[in-house]
């Protein structure tokens, strides 16, 4: 277990890198707490595998370097490194049984057999392989591989970190429910730094604790899940965190107030944005309040999604959600309120803080 | 179900029966003629029973060529099998390195047997070949055409030669289907060079080393052409394979009967060997 500091990494595919377009990581700087679990969330493409390799030591990365404990171990290899690692598809040794494909980590590093046969008992156990330990790898079913490629990456207690590379793709809901259940548990039980990469914003705000978005190649937005979702760092966390994401609206500020077209909105307080570059304002649809006063809307459908209504509609001309009870109506001359509080303004698609 | 029962159907497979009874059926029918019988020329034939194979499985000369023919067929699988998966692992997997080692590896596959055959007999002449004018500089006592020893040298050296690239080639293909994703595993789970060797790309070649030892065994066990243009089955009758000695018997002493029992005999054992290969191959592919 490690505390991982990232310092100024980049990483470009291509051999000469020219401008920052060229870069697959633009610049990373964080540090992942020892002990910590966090998601990497983002959409396909902007670099979290990319991230998670420089830190299994699978790809270098072309500038910066990186630390376990204060350790620089960018030039180490992944296996000096002491690291597990889950890939996105399942990767078995097929020839081998399903007890020895767990074990394989352990006796490539010479580890005693007693402890290897404890702790892959225990794995079996936890993965719920245990009835099929003496079978050949080769011929299960997808899920049933995955949890072996699962297994091999929890098999070692003395990792200095686990990262996930979207490893639940290939399994059910129902089993995927489980197994991160069991993935968190395990975590408070012997605190493992663990690194959950995925672009499924559920899988990421219930495993953990930290979540990072990344959007082309760059750390937008650290937070816990509460954070994310009140106070998105950057336009695009408020539209990928939440479902429908985030209603963003390009206005004029002026003092406590935000003109959007012929309306005029009320802020918490005056923001401390430059008058230049593009201010927005968001807010989510869970708090645009629908009633009989407020700003005029015209409603264009309104779908149930079980526990809850999305209402779609259109202000000043542009499309809004908003998000009402399962019980709720909608008035026959609707309008909507912005509730003050959940406000938040963007100058060039990151937040800025509001002053008195 | 209800089966359907249309015997039209078979009037589509008559096509396939008309060509493979041309290619192969009549052809083979006319070798069993001979081997029941005996002619002197003059298409004068006498019923001559199971006589021939009854000769045939009791002649030490036979039973020779057999053991060798196994012998040489082994050895060049020992050789080119390991070697072929050796230079399979270490030729470059990405860059300008792939098409040169690709195309210098597909050239011998492409000479003519007979080519092959006639440029290993000019290279281990002892006054102008290159290979037996180095080894007798270098004070070997080398000479293919009065040594058993040296014969069987340079023709097991030949069939490497010729045909080590198919293993390489095959062993390749096999290899550049491994997704990264296994060796990038592998890292992670701190396996040896020998690790990956042993659990990722063995298994994964599995397939077409099985292929590759079928194609390299039938063709070494029918092989004629090159050891006849080297050594013409000599010194004596040392490097005389089967197929070799089949030639002898029907062209060179004109014994159609035994030759075609001879034929019988050799064709069925390709064909078991063939048979037992299959069934290994599809038991592993149905994973038992």
């Amino acid at each position: 277990m490690a505390r991982i500091d990232c310092n100024h990494i980049r990483h470009a595919y291509g051999p000469h890198p020219k401008s920052d377009k060229d870069y697959a990581l633009k610049e990373v700087h964080h540090a992942f707490e020892d002990g910590g679990a966090y998601a990497l969330l983002g959409p396909s493409g902007c670099g979290k595998t990319t991230l998670l390799n420089i830190i299994s030591g699978l790809l270098h990365p072309s500038h910066g370097e990186l630390l376990f404990d204060g350790r620089d171990v960018t030039n180490l290899s992944t296996q000096e490194r002491n690291i597990a690692q889950v890939f996105q598809f399942p990767v078995i040794y097929d020839t081998m049984t399903v007890y020895d494909n767990l074990a394989f980590p352990l006796r490539n590093r010479g580890v005693p057999e007693t402890d290897v046969d404890r702790k892959v008992r225990e794995t079996l156990e936890m993965t719920g392989l245990a009835d099929m330990a003496r079978r050949k790898a080769r011929g299960l079913t997808a899920d049933q591989k995955q949890k072996i490629s699962l297994g091999r990456g929890l098999v070692r207690s003395d990792v200095n970190a686990i990262l996930f590379d979207e490893p639940l793709t290939v399994i059910d809901p129902h089993m995927k429910w489980v197994l991160r259940s069991q993935l968190k548990q395990l975590h408070r039980r012997f605190g493992f730094t663990m690194v959950y990469v995925t672009h499924d914003q559920t899988e990421a705000l219930t495993f953990a604790e930290n979540v990072v978005v990344m959007y082309e190649g760059e750390i937008v937005q650290i937070g816990s899940p509460a954070e994310l979702f009140e106070r998105p760092k950057h336009t695009f966390v408020g539209y990928f965190i939440g479902s429908p994401g985030m209603n963003v609206m390009p206005v004029a500020v002026e003092g406590r107030n935000a003109r959007l077209g012929s309306q005029t909105i009320e802020l918490p307080g005056a923001p401390k944005a430059g008058t230049a570059g593009a201010i927005e304002l968001g807010i989510r649809p869970e708090y645009v309040r629908l009633g009989r006063d407020g700003m005029a809307v015209k409603i264009s459908k309104v779908e149930d999604v079980g526990r809850h209504k999305v209402v779609r509609a259109s202000l000043e001309g542009r499309e809004i959600a908003a998000v009402i009870g399962e019980d709720g109506t909608v008035p026959a001359e609707p309008k909507v309120r912005f509730d003050p509080a959940r406000i938040n303004i963007y100058a060039d698609s990151w937040r800025v803080e509001m002053g008195a | 179900m209800e089966k359907t029962w249309n015997n039209k159907a078979w009037f589509l497979v008559l096509p396939v029966l008309v060509l493979v009874a041309f290619s192969a059926v009549i052809p083979l029918m006319t070798v069993v003629n001979y081997s029941v019988q005996d002619t002197f020329g003059n298409n004068v034939f006498f019923w001559a029973g199971t006589e021939w194979f009854e000769e045939l499985l009791s002649s030490d000369r036979f039973w020779q060529a057999m053991v060798r023919n196994l012998v040489f067929s082994f050895i060049i699988l020992a050789i080119e099998i390991p070697l072929g998966i050796f230079i399979a692992l270490n030729m470059p997997k990405k860059g300008w390195g792939v098409p040169v080692c690709l195309v210098l590896m597909a050239l011998p596959l492409l000479i003519p047997w007979n080519v092959v055959g006639t440029i290993w007999q000019v290279f281990g002449r002892g006054d102008i070949g290159l290979l037996g004018y180095s080894l007798r500089s270098l004070g070997f006592d080398y000479n293919y055409v009065n040594d058993p020893y040296d014969a069987w040298v340079t023709v097991i050296l030949m069939d490497v030669w010729h045909w080590t690239s198919l293993v390489v080639l095959l062993c390749y293909a096999g290899l550049v289907s491994i997704p990264d994703a296994y060796y990038q595993a592998a890292k992670i789970d701190g396996a040896s060079r020998w690790a990956i060797f042993r659990y990722i790309q063995l298994p994964k070649m599995n397939r077409v080393l099985l292929i590759a030892v079928l194609l390299r065994f039938m063709d070494s066990f029918m092989i004629y052409t090159e050891p006849f243009v080297v050594t013409g089955g000599g010194p004596g009758n040392s490097t005389t394979f089967l197929s070799i000695d089949l030639v002898k018997i029907a062209i060179g002493q004109f014994d159609l009967g035994p030759a075609a029992a001879m034929s019988i005999v050799y064709f069925l054992i390709v064909l078991l060997m063939s048979w037992v290969f299959y069934t290994v191959m599809t038991n592993y592919d149905s994973g038992q």
